[in-house]
């Protein structure tokens, strides 16, 4: 479709982002994947110069072995599929009631949206302190209230406390897409529906929800890549203690915490393979699309 | 759904949604209401709603200790410029891609797409090395590349699906009429593109600032922006919820703004095109 | 000037040859209008000529002058587009002036080609409208605007139709036809649509996978097609086709003829049948005869006030002297 020359052009104007990108990709992949077969602890003497010593897969063992994995992957999972629970169920209604006749749907609308503009640093901070924290925190405050004794939210419910900040920054997301798909689906096939004698409940499930069944998918895919690799929250508010460790921060104490470079990266691998799985469904979905 | 309803049913839905609608924002119009607060009024008990003595002393106390200036400041360079330089770098490849694709067009997207989802953790230590090595840790230049490569997929692929919405045939026209590429460029694709590349750029100014892993790895003293800033009131000296409020508010407060303005563009951005 | 020669021309995209090789001469001044069904590759061939395809071989001139490998501005063409591609973000006048602009042309000259191009379509009162504003036949004119002011050696126009009404259709394929008496310069129309290629061409070539079917006035394909695709798509009702013993009697493997060369009647005939579905258009009335025991159903034209109704038996006569025959390849005996 287009001419010789122009292709040409194409290819050296596409050069510079396919290489930055490349380079971003290969270099540190190849390191982590090279330090992760090698015996490697800053702290006692070993160094790049002298030279690592080969350990082949005793990191991947150890890493999986140690007590500390089966409890973060635990975590995890609770932790992902709990925020992906909340914000999915949510973000269904709130995107079916925004998309209702109401007066002030555009302010509204910005009240939602606005948590998942917070930086996730401030999310935390405010959150453990001024609404979680057991002495003057607002729910203290309102424990209190009604004659309950205050809980000590990010000891006691630790993982609880966690999902529900997460939720709070991601629901907007899940709200936002799920609104932007409602609005594509075509009132007429609602108004058919209703001719053939179809309740509001029976709409929604036939209609309605096979509709949004795509944008959903693309909400978990999403917010699974992003949860993920949640870090900022769990660094402000627990500090990975009372059963937050998610894998995540795990590996995240094993390189910078106790400097254990190669068991990091040992662990490092294994989540690029857990990310590369989720991603595979991830890409397939949006590759469809590419092509209409 | 254009269809007329009651003014009862229409009462309800408001009154519900609204109801959720301010339960949802309330966590940040409590602190942006503490940060109003002298120390004492913040932790209160019973809390205090509106009727405090309204207090500008907090911002002055945080711009004061903190230096905030620099955070901030930090934070507009590392955010600006690595969007800038994203846009550089992704509008000729956005442009090859959406007007002169080839077979590997897809391909090449999709492999774009697949280095957003490395999980961070898993580079961090060699980026750290790198990083060292080059003498980039604690600079802002160093953060600006690292932010730049991170949403460089994101920055490729929104201007990829808002140039595949200008039509190839007006590109044609032009070419019909005598442009050369420059002109081409010039005069049709980019006023055609502007509103598509502003909205990108807003979109990746809110990510940038908002990065929060490796803003706070990779910095120190020196070039931490407001995520870095704000961290630092964790540790327990700083727990003072009035000026912890203010901090925090004068460090979302931009963002917040700027991002009532993309909403649109978000859906776009963060699901790559797949939902508009 | 507009004189353009195909030699040889052929186009493959990856290892599927839309074009095989293709001779074709377009004179100066003349209409010559590319028809076929959709997928046919006549928008494919108007692109070659353009330049915003390249040729996987062959020769394209222009005036006597090789513009094979030229850049699309450089072959001195102008283009209508079938969306029109107007340039959204400037007004008309921009969009009428861009070409000039591009071709350096002094403010003065450009504004006083600008200012001729509007009178001549009426467009005066719209100049510093943005083409969002304009109804779509007024886009239309804008795009033809822009490509007159350039004085083009030919005009080509991919489907430029296509997105109107059926009534503004009508307008604009006249206007088209007086701009092309008026500048006596070469166009070249693509369309699908026969009926525009039967009123606007001097010349219509028949397309079918790449193929010139037939080349001629829109007189000479209506009465001498070479070939039942060309016989079935010139002409509207379609030609109707009969095989076996009636085609056998004229010596053919298949015999065509027009609904409008069959005389139906109440009394007498040499076919009979039954009426089916009967449309009127006030001034003919097109019949869908059924049970004639020669093809599924036939078409016949008549008069506007021919009265017959569904399920009425009737007989018809073909007029003998315009009866097409095709051997067993479908090619005219």
């Amino acid at each position: 479709m287009a001419t010789q020359q122009s292709r040409t052009l194409a290819r050296y104007m596409m050069a510079p982002a396919v290489i930055l990108l490349l380079g971003w990709m290969l270099v540190p992949l190849t390191m982590t994947l090279f330090f992760s077969f090698k015996k490697y602890l800053p702290l006692r003497g070993d160094s790049l110069e002298n030279g690592l010593e080969w350990v082949g897969f005793q990191n991947f063992v150890r890493f999986i072995s140690s007590s500390a994995f089966w409890p973060s992957v635990s975590t995890t999972m609770i932790m992902v599929g709990g925020v992906l629970i909340i914000t999915v169920v949510l973000g269904v209604f709130l995107a079916i009631l925004l998309d209702q006749p109401l007066w002030g749907q555009g302010p509204l609308r910005i009240l939602v949206i606005a948590p998942f503009f917070v930086m996730p640093t401030v999310t935390a901070l405010v959150w453990k302190n001024m609404f979680l924290d057991p002495v003057n925190g607002l729910f203290a405050h309102l424990w209190k209230f009604f004659g309950l004794s205050p809980v000590e939210w990010l000891v006691d419910y630790s993982l609880g406390s966690i999902i529900m900040i997460v939720s709070w920054q991601w629901l907007p997301f899940a709200t936002l897409i799920l609104i932007t798909a409602i609005q594509s689906l075509d009132s007429e096939q609602l108004e058919a529906a209703e001719m053939d004698g179809a309740s509001a409940f029976h709409r929604f499930i036939h209609i309605v929800l096979p509709h949004l069944s795509r944008a959903i998918t693309i909400v978990i895919l999403i917010q699974t890549i992003f949860l993920l690799s949640i870090f900022a929250e769990i660094f402000v508010t627990t500090g990975g203690a009372f059963g937050t460790k998610t894998l995540t921060y795990l590996i995240f104490q094993r390189v910078i915490d106790s400097q254990n470079i190669g068991l990091g990266s040992a662990g490092g691998v294994y989540a690029i393979i857990l990310a590369n799985i989720v991603a595979i469904f991830l890409m397939r979905i949006v590759g469809k699309n590419l092509d209409r | 759904m254009a269809r007329s309803v009651s003014t009862r049913r229409k009462a309800l839905n408001t009154l519900i949604a609204w109801t959720i609608g301010l339960l949802i924002f309330f966590p940040i119009l409590w602190t942006i209401l503490t940060s109003f607060k002298t120390e004492a009024q913040a932790i209160n008990d019973p809390p205090i709603f509106f009727f405090f003595d309204w207090t500008l002393e907090n911002y002055a106390v945080v711009q004061e200790r903190s230096d905030y200036m620099r955070f901030l400041w930090n934070s507009v360079i590392i955010a600006g410029g690595s969007t800038l330089l994203g846009i550089l770098i992704a509008v000729p490849a956005a442009w090859s891609m959406a007007f002169v694709p080839s077979k590997r067009t897809k391909d090449i997207l999709m492999w774009m797409l697949s280095t957003k989802m490395l999980p961070a953790v898993g580079v961090l230590y060699p980026i750290y090395l790198l990083f060292i090595s080059l003498g980039l840790l604690d600079t802002r230049i160093g953060l600006m590349v690292v932010l730049m490569l991170i949403n460089l997929p994101i920055i490729v692929w929104m201007l990829y699906t808002y140039f595949k919405e200008i039509p190839t045939e007006i590109l044609e026209a032009a070419r019909m009429d005598g442009a050369t590429l420059k002109e081409e460029i010039l005069y049709i694709l980019t006023p055609m593109a502007i509103p598509g590349i502003a909205s990108t750029i807003l979109l990746n100014i809110i990510l940038a600032w908002n990065e929060a892993f490796w803003t706070l790895n990779l910095t120190a003293a020196q070039a931490a922006p407001l995520t870095a800033f704000i961290a630092s009131y964790s540790s327990p000296e700083g727990l003072f919820y009035a000026k912890l409020s203010a901090a925090s508010t004068m460090a979302i407060a931009p963002i917040l703004i700027l991002g009532w303005f993309s909403q649109k563009q978000l859906v776009r951005g963060l699901t790559f095109g797949a939902v508009k | 000037m507009g004189r353009i020669v195909l030699e040889q021309i052929t186009k493959s995209f990856g290892s599927t040859q839309v074009i095989p090789p293709l001779d074709l001469t377009i004179e100066d001044g003349e209409f010559t209008v590319f028809v076929g069904p959709s997928g046919c590759g006549k928008s494919t061939l108007l692109r070659l000529i353009a330049g915003l395809e390249d040729v996987s071989s062959g020769r394209i001139t222009i005036d006597g002058q090789d513009a094979t490998e030229l850049a699309p501005a450089k072959r001195g063409l102008a283009m209508v587009f079938q969306s029109y591609a107007l340039y959204p973000h400037m007004t008309v006048r921009k969009n009428i002036a861009f070409p000039l602009r591009m071709a350096k042309m002094g403010p003065a000259e450009i504004e006083k080609r600008v200012n001729n191009a509007a009178s001549v379509l009426n467009l005066t009162d719209y100049l510093d409208r943005r083409p969002g504003q304009l109804s779509g036949g007024q886009r239309q004119r804008v795009a033809i605007g822009r490509a007159i002011v350039r004085e083009p050696s030919a005009f080509l126009f991919d489907e430029p139709l296509s997105n109107l009404d059926a009534a503004l259709r009508v307008g604009m394929r006249l206007e088209i036809s007086e701009l092309h008496k008026r500048l006596t310069t070469t166009m070249i129309y693509v369309t699908h649509d026969q009926v525009e290629a039967m009123t606007m061409a001097d010349k219509i070539v028949v397309l079918r996978a790449g193929h010139i079917e037939q080349v001629g006035s829109p007189l000479e394909l209506y009465k001498n097609p070479r070939n039942k695709f060309v016989a079935g798509f010139i002409g509207s009702p379609k030609m109707n086709f009969l095989e076996g013993d009636e085609a056998k009697r004229h010596n053919a493997h298949s015999i065509g003829v027009r609904p409008e060369h069959i005389e139906v009647s109440d009394s007498k005939g040499d076919w009979t049948g039954v009426v089916g579905v009967s449309e009127h258009l006030g001034s003919d009335t097109f019949f869908h005869i059924h049970d004639t025991g020669l093809a599924e159903t036939i078409t016949v034209r008549a008069g506007g006030e021919v009265g017959f109704r569904h399920g009425d038996r009737v007989h018809l006569t073909p007029r003998s002297d315009v009866i097409h025959k095709f051997d067993a390849q479908g090619l005219r005996i």
